[in-house]
C-alpha cells in the first residue's frame, strides 16, 4: 500500500491518497496520470495490468488500486 | 467565390436538415436546429449593440457551444472560447487582454462566472435561443461582412507569462478546410469523433467540415480518454470513422494492449500530429487496421491549424520519425537560415509559412505580432507576410520535410504548446519562490519543475494548479537547495537536465 501511495503522491503531493475515494469522479487524475501510474505500478509489483482493468472503479482511490493490484498478483 | 464560413451551413442546412451534425453522448443537434439556433443568437446579440467585437463563450464542451460560437459570426463578432476547465488565473488574464463587452454562459458557468471581477453583460444560451431570428437583421450584417473579418480568438502559451490571442478569418479558415478536406477525403458518410477541446484551434478539423459535407461529429468525452475499452466501445457504439487526435490519445489506446481485445472497426482514416508518434505504437494501430489511411499533420495555430500533411505510406524503422511531409494546397514552407537566407538542401533551418492561411496576428499586440509575421526576407518588392513558427525542419533524402526540434524553451505536451518560460514566471510569482526552472524529458514526456524556495512541493503544486490549465502542471515537482548557475550567471538548464537523467537512471 506504501508503494502506491508514493507513486500518486509523486503525481499529486497536495492530495491525501489515504483518504481521498474520488480520483476519477472529481477528476484529480487526468490520462496521463494512468499511465504513469499504471507504469510504475506494473515495475513496482511486476505485474501486467491488463486492458479490461483500466476502468474508473480501479482508479478512484489508493484502496481500489490495491485491491486490484493485490488481485492479480494472487492470479 | 465564398467569404463567410457560414456558408457551409447555409448550404447544407437544404440538403440534409434532419441529420445529426453535432452530438455527445447524450444528446445530437441536426444542421436545422444548429441553423435556426445559431440564427436566433445571432439576432439577439446583434440587437444587444454588439458588432465587431470579442465576445467570450464561457461553456462547457457540448454541442451548443457549437452553436454559440455560430450565432457570435452571424452577429457580426467574433467567438472566444474559454472552458470550465481553465484555471482562474488563466481566465482573467483573457479578460484583461480581451475587455469583452460580453460574455455568454451556460447553466454551470453562469455561476462561476459571478465569482469573477467581470462588469460587462452576460447572456445565458437558454434565453438566447429564444429569440424569434429576423432575417433582415441577419442579412444586413452578413452584407458588411468581408472574408478577412475575425471569426475566432483562441488563446496559446506565451513566454513572457500572457497568453497570447490569435485572432483568425473567415478567408484563413476556408482556405484551411478546404484543402484539408481534400486531403483527408472527408465526406457526407464521415463520422467524426472529437478528441480536442474547444477553446483550441484543433475543433476546427471537425467543426466546419461537418458544415461543409453535412457529416456528422461526436464529441468524445473526455472521461473515456483514461480508458481505453470503454473509448474503443465508444468509438463502435457511434460507428465512428475519422479521427485527428493528439498522438497520446491514440498512444493510450495502444499502450495498453486494447486494440487486441477490441478493434475501432469502422475508422478508415487517422489524423495525428502535435507530437511525435513512437513507431512502435504507431506499427500497433497500422496492424490493427491494416487498411486505414494513416496522415500526419503539422502546424501552428498563427496559420490556422495544419500547413503540412504526411500520408503515412511505408514502414518506419523504431527510431525514425514520420515525417510533416508537404505543404497543403495554396501554403507554402520556405526553411531559412539565421541570416533569413534560403537553407542549403539538407540543412536545417526555420520552418516559416507563406500563404492565406496565415492568421490576423496577435490581439492587440503589436509586438508580439510582427516578431513573427514578417515581411518575406525573399521578396523585397512589395508587402508579403510569412509566419515564423520557431520550429526547425529540414528535408529528407526523399524530399519530405522532417521537423528536427524548436528554435527556443516550447514543447509539445499532450498536444499542447508549451512555454517553459511560462511555468516558470508563474512559479515564480509565489513569495517564498527564490528560484524556478522548468525542463523537460522528452522520453517519458514529463514536465519537471526544480526550485529553491522555503515552500513544500505540496504547496508549489497547489499553487500551480490554480494558476496554469491541467497540461502544464510540472509531472514532477523537486526541491533543491540551490540552483545550479552557468558561468555567466543564469540557471544551467543542462546541468539540470543531467541531474534529472542520473536520478531516473538510479
Amino acid at each position: 500500500m506504501d508503494a502506491i501511495l508514493e507513486i500518486l503522491g509523486g503525481l499529486h503531493p497536495e492530495i491525501d491518497f489515504n483518504t481521498c475515494n474520488t480520483l476519477i469522479d472529481d477528476r484529480i487524475i487526468d490520462s496521463f496520470d494512468i499511465v504513469t501510474i499504471v507504469s510504475e505500478i506494473s515495475d513496482e509489483f511486476d505485474i501486467t495490468i491488463p486492458v479490461e482493468e483500466i476502468v474508473p472503479k480501479n482508479f478512484n482511490s489508493a484502496k481500489a488500486l490495491y485491491a486490484m493490484v493485490e488481485r492479480l498478483i494472487e492470479e | 467565390m465564398q467569404r463567410n464560413v457560414l456558408e457551409y451551413l447555409e448550404h447544407t442546412v437544404h440538403i440534409v436538415p434532419k441529420k445529426v451534425a453535432y452530438a455527445n453522448e447524450e444528446t445530437g443537434f441536426t444542421f436545422e436546429e444548429v441553423y435556426h439556433r445559431s440564427r436566433a443568437i445571432g439576432t439577439y446579440l446583434s440587437e444587444q449593440g454588439h458588432s465587431k467585437e470579442p465576445i467570450v463563450v464561457f461553456m462547457g464542451k457540448h454541442p451548443r457551444t457549437i452553436v454559440t460560437f455560430y450565432g457570435v459570426i452571424y452577429s457580426g463578432n467574433y467567438y472566444v472560447p474559454i472552458d470550465e476547465e481553465m484555471p482562474r488565473h488563466r481566465i482573467e488574464l483573457i479578460f484583461k487582454s480581451l475587455n469583452p463587452k460580453a460574455v455568454i454562459c451556460d447553466e454551470e458557468t453562469g455561476k462561476l462566472l459571478e465569482t469573477f471581477p467581470f462588469e460587462g453583460a452576460v447572456y445565458s444560451y437558454e434565453e438566447m435561443i429564444k429569440t424569434p431570428v429576423k432575417e433582415e437583421v441577419i442579412t444586413s450584417i452578413r452584407d458588411k461582412q468581408i472574408d478577412t473579418d475575425p471569426i475566432y480568438i483562441v488563446f496559446t502559451s506565451g513566454s513572457t507569462g500572457i497568453p497570447k490571442g490569435v485572432v483568425a478569418c473567415h478567408r484563413s479558415v476556408i482556405d484551411y478546410i478546404e484543402s484539408l478536406s481534400e486531403v483527408l477525403q472527408f465526406n457526407e458518410n464521415t463520422v467524426f469523433g472529437n478528441q480536442t477541446p474547444l477553446y483550441v484551434d484543433a475543433c476546427l478539423k471537425e467543426l466546419y467540415p461537418t458544415l461543409k459535407f453535412g457529416a456528422t461529429a461526436y464529441l468524445v468525452p473526455k472521461n473515456l480518454f483514461m480508458f481505453p475499452l470503454q473509448l474503443v466501445e465508444f468509438l463502435n457504439e457511434h460507428k465512428i470513422n475519422t479521427v485527428c487526435w493528439v498522438v497520446s490519445a491514440l498512444t493510450m489506446i495502444s499502450a495498453f494492449g486494447a486494440l487486441q481485445k477490441e478493434i475501432p472497426k469502422y475508422l478508415h482514416t487517422i489524423a495525428f500530429g502535435s507530437e511525435v508518434f513512437p513507431i512502435k505504437q504507431f506499427n500497433l494501430w497500422r496492424n490493427a487496421l491494416p487498411h486505414a489511411r494513416f496522415v500526419n499533420l503539422y502546424g501552428p495555430t498563427e496559420c490556422t491549424g495544419m500547413s503540412c500533411y504526411f500520408e503515412v505510406n511505408r514502414e518506419f524503422a523504431l527510431d525514425e520519425m514520420i515525417p510533416i511531409g508537404r505543404p497543403f494546397k495554396n501554403t507554402e514552407i520556405i526553411l531559412l537560415d539565421e541570416n533569413k537566407r534560403i537553407t542549403e538542401p539538407g540543412q536545417t533551418g526555420e520552418i516559416c509559412i507563406r500563404g492565406t492561411s496565415l492568421t490576423l496576428g496577435y490581439y492587440k499586440n503589436f509586438e508580439k505580432t510582427n516578431e513573427v509575421f514578417v515581411q518575406n526576407p525573399l521578396n523585397d518588392a512589395y508587402p508579403e507576410l510569412i509566419y515564423c513558427t520557431g520550429d526547425l525542419g529540414k528535408y529528407n533524402e526523399r524530399g519530405e520535410l522532417v521537423f528536427v526540434s524548436r528554435k527556443d524553451n516550447q514543447i509539445k505536451h499532450m498536444g499542447h504548446r508549451i512555454e517553459l518560460g511560462e511555468i516558470e514566471i508563474v512559479a515564480n510569482m509565489l513569495e517564498e519562490m527564490k528560484s524556478a526552472c522548468c525542463i523537460f524529458d522528452n522520453d517519458k514526456k514529463k514536465i519537471v519543475l526544480y526550485y529553491v524556495g522555503d515552500i513544500t512541493t505540496a504547496q508549489v503544486a497547489t499553487y500551480l494548479k490554480e494558476k496554469l490549465p491541467r497540461y502544464m502542471i510540472p509531472n514532477v515537482i523537486e526541491a533543491l537547495g540551490e540552483m545550479p548557475l552557468t558561468s555567466n550567471g543564469k540557471i544551467n538548464r543542462v546541468l539540470l537536465k543531467e541531474k534529472y537523467k542520473s536520478r531516473m537512471e538510479k
